[in-house]
């Protein structure tokens, strides 16, 4: 079984996002740029479905600029994806055209499962994998903890409010990960030299024929209103006498 | 504007998430309700109930029981042929399958809103909370979630919705579910408690998070909360985790042990009325957020805030 996974490359999540003065956006001029970390535990999912035999192939994609190939593409062969595809743009692309090229790419590959990242740690859409899923009419196992496959079917173990849910999906289907599902391995630098000789195919958005005009337009982007810090209190009998201020017990 | 909220319950009762839910649909428009489960009448009469509240479809069938968003996507893709904006609670269950319905009516969905600045324009958190951006939509219809703490949750009186039965639109047998582990509580549900108690990494085990931070939030009435590190080291379960990838609060009193307070924590608790923190390290980011600090040994000073209360 092909496993297809979709990856971002996005502000490092180290980095803390400056607001741009102008109120355009954030700045993300000479920052570091990573592996969006939900799209990290996808490619180690895959990888470990392939040594427990279960996938036979690992196939990643992008769509973004051109610094994509060597700031994600590089990192997801690294750890064991064994070819890449770019599908170089520099416009901004949100999750419904991402969702429609990506299924164009399903189409080609004819992957029997997907796994993506439950949400990229940028604009926190949440979107991508279930808008897939819709597209191409497949079953969805979102935020999940646990994936097993089993034969023609893939047991998904899914975080919810009030605890844990398992679905059972015929594949092929989509999986979107959640923080729990694994620890990415590292891509280390002997894998890095490793990965520059696995193919990398690269595309633009005509070669799929995917209108990614924005439905959006952001009017401004500013910083969160800010908590002024209070008191500090000196022993628990302050802090008793205070709770009891508040009409709290 | 013709809105329809997926109410969101479980099979019982009208949960509280959908109430705010309601708020923001009411400032686009008519307010109507879909509830889709199995056995849901009585869900429906609550939910006919709820202040402002003009029609509640009603969809009763196995295929709905789990909200499965296989099948109740095409659901709700149905009923859009009559709305012109539906609105989901940024639960796990309205994540689930409101992209699945936008990406059926081609429509870019808008995630987690906290305002609605006009009927196509509305404010929503990016990176972990750390900015606000305002966004402005040129889809015909829309598809919305709704982060439940930045709305007052409208009255579940008052209200004299009429219940109407819309015809099931099947099973896709795509997927099936197979089971939940749903902690039975006898506490408040954190994201619509009045006061959450979360503890931190620094309580060093499963066995003293429970022992120090279960008699707190008991002698409070209140949730149990944990941070991401804590939730990590296995301290507390998944699904107690507040921040940004886990729960989104707001309660009147947050009252944070030994919790640091790094961004992801403070993207999902900042909007509590009141927070408390009480700490070791005194120059923890937490303090720059906390109303009332409390510097000193978690493990002397919760026992004996328990005791004193």
């Amino acid at each position: 079984m092909k496993v297809l996974v979709p990856v971002k490359r996005v502000l490092d999540y180290n980095v803390k996002p400056r607001v741009k003065a102008d109120g355009t956006g954030v700045d993300l001029a000479n920052v570091k740029m990573s592996m969006n970390p939900f799209d990290e535990i996808a490619i180690e999912e895959a990888v470990r479905l392939k040594e427990k035999g279960a996938a036979t192939e690992i196939v990643v994609v992008t769509i973004g600029v051109a610094k994509a190939e060597t700031d994600v593409l590089l990192t997801a062969r690294a750890m064991g994806a064994d070819r890449g595809i770019l599908i170089q743009t520099d416009e901004t692309v949100e999750p419904l055209a991402v969702a429609k090229l990506l299924a164009k790419v399903a189409e080609e590959e004819q992957p029997g499962l997907i796994i993506l990242g439950k949400q990229a740690i940028d604009d926190d859409s949440n979107q991508t994998g279930q808008m897939l899923a819709a597209l191409l009419g497949w079953a969805q196992g979102t935020f999940a903890s646990k994936v097993e496959i089993a034969g023609d079917r893939v047991h998904v173990t899914r975080e919810i409010d009030g605890g844990l849910e398992t679905v059972d999906l015929k594949l092929p289907a989509i999986v979107t990960t959640d923080l729990r599902l694994n620890e990415p391995r590292y891509a280390t630098l002997p894998n890095i030299m490793k990965a520059k000789t696995k193919p990398v195919a690269k595309k633009t958005v005509a070669d799929y024929g995917v209108d990614i005009t924005p439905r959006l337009t952001t009017l401004k982007v500013v910083e969160p209103a800010k908590r002024q810090a209070g008191i500090k209190v000196g022993s628990v009998d302050e802090l008793v006498e205070k709770l009891k201020g508040m009409g709290v017990a | 504007m013709k809105t329809l909220v997926w109410v969101e319950h479980d099979n019982q009762s009208v949960k509280d998430a959908t109430l705010s839910t309601v708020t923001a649909a009411a400032k686009l428009g008519d307010v109507h309700l879909l509830v889709a489960g199995k056995g849901v009448s009585g869900v429906a009469e609550a939910a006919a109930k709820i202040e402002g509240v003009g029609k509640v479809h009603v969809a009763d069938d196995a295929a709905y029981e789990h909200f499965l968003a296989e099948n109740v996507a095409p659901l709700i893709v149905q009923l859009m042929g009559d709305h012109d904006a539906v609105l989901f609670p940024a639960t796990t269950t309205g994540k689930n399958v409101a992209p699945r319905v936008a990406a059926a009516l081609d429509v870019m969905q808008i995630s987690d809103i906290l305002s609605v600045e006009g009927a196509d324009t509305f404010t929503r958190p990016i990176y972990a909370g750390n900015a606000i951006a305002t966004v402005q939509t040129s889809d015909k219809k829309l598809v919305l979630t709704v982060r439940g703490t930045a709305f007052d949750k409208a009255a579940t009186t008052g209200g004299s919705g009429t219940v109407e039965a819309v015809a099931a639109a099947g099973d896709t047998g795509l997927s099936t579910f197979a089971g939940a582990e749903i902690a039975a509580s006898e506490r408040p549900e954190l994201t619509s408690a009045k006061i959450i108690v979360s503890g931190g990494r620094a309580l060093g085990s499963s066995e003293q998070f429970h022992a120090l931070i279960d008699p707190l939030a008991d002698k409070l009435g209140a949730a149990v909360g944990a941070s991401r590190a804590a939730v990590d080291a296995g301290y507390a379960p998944n699904d107690y985790q507040v921040g940004q990838t886990g729960k989104i609060v707001a309660p009147m009193v947050y009252v944070a042990v030994g919790i640091s307070g790094a961004i992801q924590h403070l993207a999902g608790m900042k909007d509590s009325k009141t927070i408390v923190a009480i700490n070791k390290d005194e120059d923890a980011p937490i303090f720059q957020v906390a109303d009332i600090g409390l510097v000193g040994d978690l493990f002397t000073l919760v026992p004996e805030l328990t005791e004193k209360l």
